[in-house]
């Protein structure tokens, strides 16, 4: 276990340093003078080569990189350009927002999932087995910003008591979390719905039918716990993912959270603060990997040998 | 059984035809020019009515001419950023499944690497990097989605290339590129267009979202995703500016992932 354990946190510490090497990629490919940007476009060529070799822009290029990783080892993500705060502040004043919102989207998506996939399963091949596979893919067919608008109208006009916007008591999270969890829902029902039904083929399962449980038990027994494991790890993925990249919706309900800072990065090229945003998104994601990845090697003896052996 | 997994097959097809009609017809089809003003309503979105039947915008045009040819330019981008990805996706994943050992490490790693950054956010920070224009739109989409393309395939060719007939060809002096072409490659070539089939509604959502963001094809281009944006503020006052586009990409996108799933069920069986 302990061989793998190591392997596994070797592994992600590779992928981290890829995706740093690929964020710092497309920093240097931007266009525009970080220095213009912060002193403006008026600025006289002694103030800008000052802020250069303030933010160590005239030094080589390798030697940057360094200076980057080894800064952000230490949880040191530089200042952004544009607000001219610290990158790292920025991030954790805005996450608690957007881990709200994952959570509880997260939550509501599985339930919905499960709760689709399962009665999907349980009328296979029946009406209700069709239409909700129709719902599912409709589900996922969605745009989330398009779904957000209309509930945005749809509330607007039939209710004043929920809040269209913004972060302000826990009416706020209604639009928002449903926005964000009717995609995921979509996509979780067809993979339980999958799995349901492979799992059904199964020799405990014919055993279990065979000893005189009924169907209902035995799927809910015998073939669920087989079926969820491999969703509840994807979520646990999907989860990492949303705590990053929840762009669209965010910027929909106004939410004061990482996708909106993501955002507005973007649209002022405000280099360290891309960078800072996408190489925070990608240690969550791998963090996650690794949980999932030794969740799995505990549930199941045969991933941790097969490594050793 | 089959007749079910073919009633999904026929009915996404008939969308992405019906959709292929309008944008080619999109010149005969729209009532009105979608880029000019039409309407004397300058600064205030009319409703739907009989001379313009999903309304017009805040700048007089009419909307329903706009949607016509918003299917043009999201056929054409959803399209060619699926061929895009699909190159980037179907050659990696050949190569690292057909050559295995070194190629498929280094292959898959990089591969790792990019699956761990967020699709959206890498987007967003290449399309401002290359500038909003088609051809850098392609070019990102293809680079933000073609690893799950590459992992699909790359699994299909390795145990392609364990085959009877592989391995055959191999033994009697093939080259690696013939054995590729003629013997691996039409093995996979079902999965891959099934993958198609899916992943254009993966592109479709990403360009449109994109779109939305306002980093999508520039104006006067008219594209769904553009137009929801724009209409974002006017959601209390004219509530079918958003409405319309938005069912015009769901639209899309779920003939798309109707006939991916369709021929997928189809094979299943």
């Amino acid at each position: 276990m302990l061989t793998y354990l190591i392997r596994r946190i070797f592994f992600g510490a590779f992928v981290l340093l890829g995706t740093s090497l690929i964020t710092f990629a497309i920093a240097f490919m931007v266009p525009a003078d970080p220095a213009v940007a912060m002193a403006g476009a008026k600025a006289d060529p002694h103030t800008l080569a000052t802020i250069r070799h303030q933010l160590h822009l005239d030094e080589p290029l390798y030697i940057q990189y360094g200076d980057y990783l080894g800064r952000a080892l230490h949880g040191d993500l530089g200042r952004s350009y544009i607000r001219r705060e610290s990158v790292t502040r920025l991030i954790v004043s805005r996450f608690p927002a957007t881990a709200l919102l994952a959570v509880c989207a997260m939550a509501l998506s599985l339930i919905l999932g499960i709760a689709m996939g399962l009665v999907a399963a349980a009328y296979r091949d029946r009406a209700v087995d069709n239409g909700l596979l129709v719902a599912s893919l409709a589900m996922v067919s969605m745009p989330v910003f398009w779904l957000g608008t209309m509930l945005l109208i749809a509330a607007s006009a039939w209710t004043k008591s929920i809040p269209l916007g913004g972060l302000a008591g826990w009416k706020s999270l209604i639009l928002p979390t449903f926005t964000l969890a009717l995609g995921s829902a979509g996509y979780y029902s067809r993979i339980l719905h999958t799995n349901l039904g492979d799992a059904m083929e199964q020799e405990y399962v014919r055993t279990a039918l065979g000893k005189g449980l009924s169907r209902a038990q035995v799927m809910i027994l015998h073939a669920m716990p087989n079926a969820l494991l491999p969703l509840v790890t994807l979520a646990g993925l999907d989860l990492a993912g949303l705590l990053s990249g929840v762009v669209l919706t965010e910027t929909v309900f106004n939410w004061p959270g990482l996708g909106r800072l993501a955002y507005e990065a973007v649209l002022s090229l405000d280099i360290p603060l891309i960078m800072g945003t996408v190489l925070f998104s990608a240690f969550l994601i791998v963090i996650a990997n690794l949980l999932v990845d030794l969740m799995y090697a505990y549930l199941d003896p045969r991933i941790r040998l097969e490594e050793i052996g | 059984m089959k007749a079910r997994a073919n009633a999904m097959e026929i009915i996404g097809a008939t969308m992405v035809a019906s959709l292929v009609f309008v944008a080619v017809l999109a010149p005969i089809l729209a009532p009105h020019d979608p880029t000019r003003a039409v309407a004397n309503s300058f600064g205030d979105p009319a409703g739907p009515s009989w001379a313009f039947p999903l309304g017009t915008d805040a700048l007089g045009r009419d909307v329903l001419s706009r949607i016509i040819y918003g299917a043009q330019i999201s056929l054409e981008v959803g399209i060619a950023a699926m061929a895009v990805t699909m190159t980037i996706g179907v050659t990696i994943g050949l190569g690292a499944g057909f050559f295995g050992g070194r190629v498929d490490f280094i292959l898959m790693r990089f591969t790792d690497v990019m699956l761990t950054l967020p699709a959206l956010l890498l987007a967003m920070a290449l399309v401002s990097v290359l500038g909003p224009s088609i051809r850098s739109i392609l070019i990102v989409i293809g680079i933000v989605s073609w690893t799950s393309i590459a992992r699909v395939v790359r699994a299909e060719a390795l145990s392609m290339s364990q085959r009877d007939f592989v391995v055959a060809a191999r033994t009697l002096g093939a080259p690696p590129y013939r054995l590729i072409v003629r013997h691996v490659l039409p093995n996979v070539a079902p999965t891959i267009i099934v993958m198609a089939a899916l992943g254009t509604s993966g592109t479709l959502l990403l360009d449109a979202a994109l779109s939305f963001l306002g980093l999508g094809v520039p104006p006067p281009t008219p594209s769904w995703g553009r137009m929801i944006e724009e209409a974002t503020i006017y959601f209390r006052v004219a509530p079918w500016l958003a409405t319309f586009p938005g069912l015009a990409i769901f639209y899309a996108v779920l003939g798309f992932n109707l006939l991916g799933y369709g021929v997928l069920r189809r094979r299943a069986r």
